[in-house]
């Protein structure tokens, strides 16, 4: 689905289910130079239990037009452009890598839009490896190269993707590589750049969930750790077998880890 | 400068794919030889059923140790996804009919496989799908043969049998020109050789049954996607885009995007049509990829002294294989696959078809039989034999002469081989009561 934010096409699927104004949204935020198809693995099983699931490519990522936005806070702002757009006036956030840096920032910005954060593999700062920094400016694949070998934890390295038949190295290769355009290197100088986290993770008060791969390379278990300490109604989870893709290394456990945690604040509330 | 720490080609061959078993540590890929698993529940059932989750349902769709396959072929060629299917044929039927319908077009080289060639040629006919052959050499014929409704180009980077090489990245711009997947058919040329991705093909088909297995065994083919080709420009397949009614309005290139056709193909495909893999056989073919660098190294080399000994021998009319100098196209499969250009060698006996009979029929350790790409070396007269249910003007097409005998060289001593086919050259010359024309 397309909609335009300030005059661009702004992507984002459902699941090619209509937004239900009575239900509960979640807006689910990808990495750096990742788009959309990220989520599929969590996005499909909340669009059929009762949410609206809104998963964006952000500008310049995926079906989204161009240019790469440079700021986190821009993205931030871009986000809540979409979800008003759409007519939704509160949403879950969950984000991946760049998209926490993302949602801490739209929590901070945008608080009364939010209900319940969910970080995975996040931290409060994202100080890029100058090296890869520079290869992606450069739009060289070797930064693509590097990303997968980074990315991804032991069980990515090998192989045993949840869904059969599917690659975890290929599938990431192609996606990134399909960013490496320009706008991986915009997104990695994003994160490079951002400074807020610290504080805006002090001024969250939404109940937040904090998902951290034992095997991260990127942002490592301890920093993961001290994202979630710096957030009051916050709760962490380790996935033993995960990189930093826990998305879809351990797919079935983030997603069974956000729908215990949806369904403990919805029965709440 | 840094760089990345990824597994290389023979490390992908024995391990991509498989993460050793948690509950009794099998260092082996072990067999599930079962036809369904058990659900947790009702919703995750639901789940499973409706893709908002991985996870096996029925055999027919998939299998626990043919994931494995599938990751490992995938990994091999360096693509987002594999789907592993009964044979090289339900490989090549499924990556058609998984973006062609009635009234869609494919232009395909006219050097196939038989049963390729037939299923091209007669059988997707019945179903509304039109196919235009052009000759492997013809570059410009594959651009001319495009029409509105061309779904894919088809092809086989080593032509069966007549060995002409098509050259992918020439074929590839004017697939990517016309924004339709070029499919590669990569059997003969195993992901040893070269990488068909890197050369430009969007799909790779495997028969499995042939190298990569390499023991003439067990019936396998695998579809293998790249993923970066884009299925929603131009609104030409609909399979890919269009909501499917069959999964709840599913768009498969939206949800799936470097998936997608691998995603619709197994969703569709392996449970309307459900060519599925044997567990055992997936099993038999992954001991045979661990193995697949050290047998096509041997393959390349006793290729290369059977070359010498044909091309020498009084009773050779002509020898035909891309490694040869005076090969047509010697330059660009040098070009494509530096390290050899397979283990199939064509050659022309002197007397014709009556010698080549008889040639055959005095072999003793060689193997007459319908296959290649055994550890074993196989002969074959394709005119009778493989090809034998095409008419005169499609065996010309095929590049086909009555004359050839298909070779494909296997892993013995080639002294025994050579020792072997001086009894068969023996018997073709003796005097016949019917000459030969």
């Amino acid at each position: 689905m397309k909609v335009k934010i300030n005059g661009k096409d702004a992507y984002y699927t459902s699941s090619g289910r209509d937004i239900d104004k009575n239900q509960p949204t979640i807006v689910f935020v990808h990495g750096s130079g990742l788009t959309h198809v990220t989520w599929v693995l969590q996005t499909r099983y909340f669009a059929f239990h009762g949410y609206n699931t809104i998963a964006v490519d952000l500008p310049g990522h995926g079906e989204s037009e161009g240019p790469a936005l440079n700021t986190i806070e821009e993205m931030a702002d871009w986000i809540a452009d979409l979800i008003s757009s759409l007519g939704i006036k509160k949403t879950s956030y969950v984000g991946h890598s760049q998209g926490c840096l993302v949602g801490l920032e739209f929590a901070e910005r945008h608080p009364d839009k939010l209900e319940l954060l969910a970080l995975i593999n996040g931290s409060l700062s994202m100080k890029m490896n100058p090296e890869l920094l520079e290869l992606a400016i450069n739009k060289d694949q070797k930064a693509v190269d590097l990303m997968m070998d980074w990315v991804h934890g032991p069980l990515g390295h090998k192989g045993g993707h949840p869904v059969p038949g599917l690659s975890h190295m290929g599938m990431g290769n192609q996606l990134v590589s399909s960013n490496n355009n320009g706008t991986l290197g915009v997104d990695f100088n994003a994160c490079d750049q951002y400074t807020n986290g610290e504080a805006a993770a002090s001024n969250i008060k939404h109940p937040t969930l904090c998902i951290i791969g034992k095997h991260d390379k990127m942002t490592p278990k301890k920093v993961g750790v001290e994202l979630a300490s710096k957030i009051k109604d916050s709760k962490s989870v380790i996935l033993e077998e995960s990189g930093h893709m826990s998305v879809l290394e351990t797919a079935s456990d983030t997603k069974n880890l956000l729908k215990d945690f949806f369904r403990a604040h919805r029965n709440a509330s | 400068m840094t760089d990345p720490k990824t597994y290389s080609f023979n490390t992908k061959t024995l391990h991509s794919g498989h993460q050793p078993d948690k509950n009794f540590g099998s260092r082996a890929v072990p067999i599930y030889q079962t036809t369904s698993y058990l659900f947790q529940d009702a919703d995750h059932a639901a789940a499973l059923f409706n893709l908002e989750e991985g996870g096996h349902i029925y055999s027919r769709i998939s299998n626990p140790t043919i994931s494995v396959l599938e990751e490992r072929v995938a990994a091999l060629e360096g693509g987002s996804a594999a789907l592993a299917t009964a044979s090289g044929m339900s490989a090549m039927s499924l990556a058609i009919l998984n973006i062609c319908s009635a009234g869609d077009h494919v232009v395909s080289s006219s050097q196939l496989y038989g049963g390729s060639f037939n299923l091209l040629r007669l059988t997707l006919k019945r179903f509304g799908i039109e196919t235009t052959f052009v000759k492997p050499r013809d570059t410009e014929g594959f651009k001319k043969a495009i029409q509105p409704n061309t779904k894919c180009i088809w092809g086989e980077l080593i032509g069966n049998p007549g060995i002409e090489i098509m050259d992918i990245p020439e074929i590839s711009k004017i697939a990517k020109e016309a924004n339709i997947p070029l499919m590669v058919d990569g059997t003969f040329n195993t992901p040893y050789l070269c990488n068909l991705f890197d050369l430009g093909a969007d799909i790779i088909t495997h028969s499995l049954t042939k190298w990569m297995a390499g023991h003439g065994t067990s019936m396998g083919g695998i579809i293998v996607e790249k993923g970066d080709f884009d299925w929603t420009k131009g609104n030409k397949f609909p399979t890919m885009t269009e909501p499917y009614e069959g999964y709840h309005g599913l768009s498969f290139a939206e949800e799936f995007g470097p998936a997608a056709f691998t995603m619709r193909a197994r969703a569709e495909g392996m449970r309307d049509f459900g060519p599925c893999m044997s567990p055992t056989n997936a099993f038999n073919i992954l001991m045979g990829i661990e193995t697949l660098s050290v047998r096509m190294e041997k393959h390349l080399s006793n290729t290369q002294i059977m070359l010498d000994y044909l091309t020498n021998n009084q009773n050779v009319s002509w020898v035909n294989h891309p490694s040869l100098p005076d090969h047509p196209d010697h330059k660009v499969a040098s070009k494509l696959m530096p390290k050899g250009a397979g283990s199939m060698i064509a050659f022309g006996i002197k007397g014709g078809k009556e010698a080549g009979h008889a040639f055959i029929n005095a072999l003793k350790l060689t193997s007459h039989l319908a296959n290649v790409g055994d550890a074993k070396s196989l002969v074959i007269h394709p005119a009778s034999a493989t090809h034998s249910q095409m008419d005169k003007k499609s065996l010309e097409l095929a590049g086909l002469t009555e004359d050839m005998i298909r070779f494909s060289v296997g892993l013995e001593d080639m002294e025994d081989i050579m020792t072997d086919f001086d009894i068969g050259f023996k018997a073709s010359q003796r005097p016949r009561l019917v000459a030969s024309k």
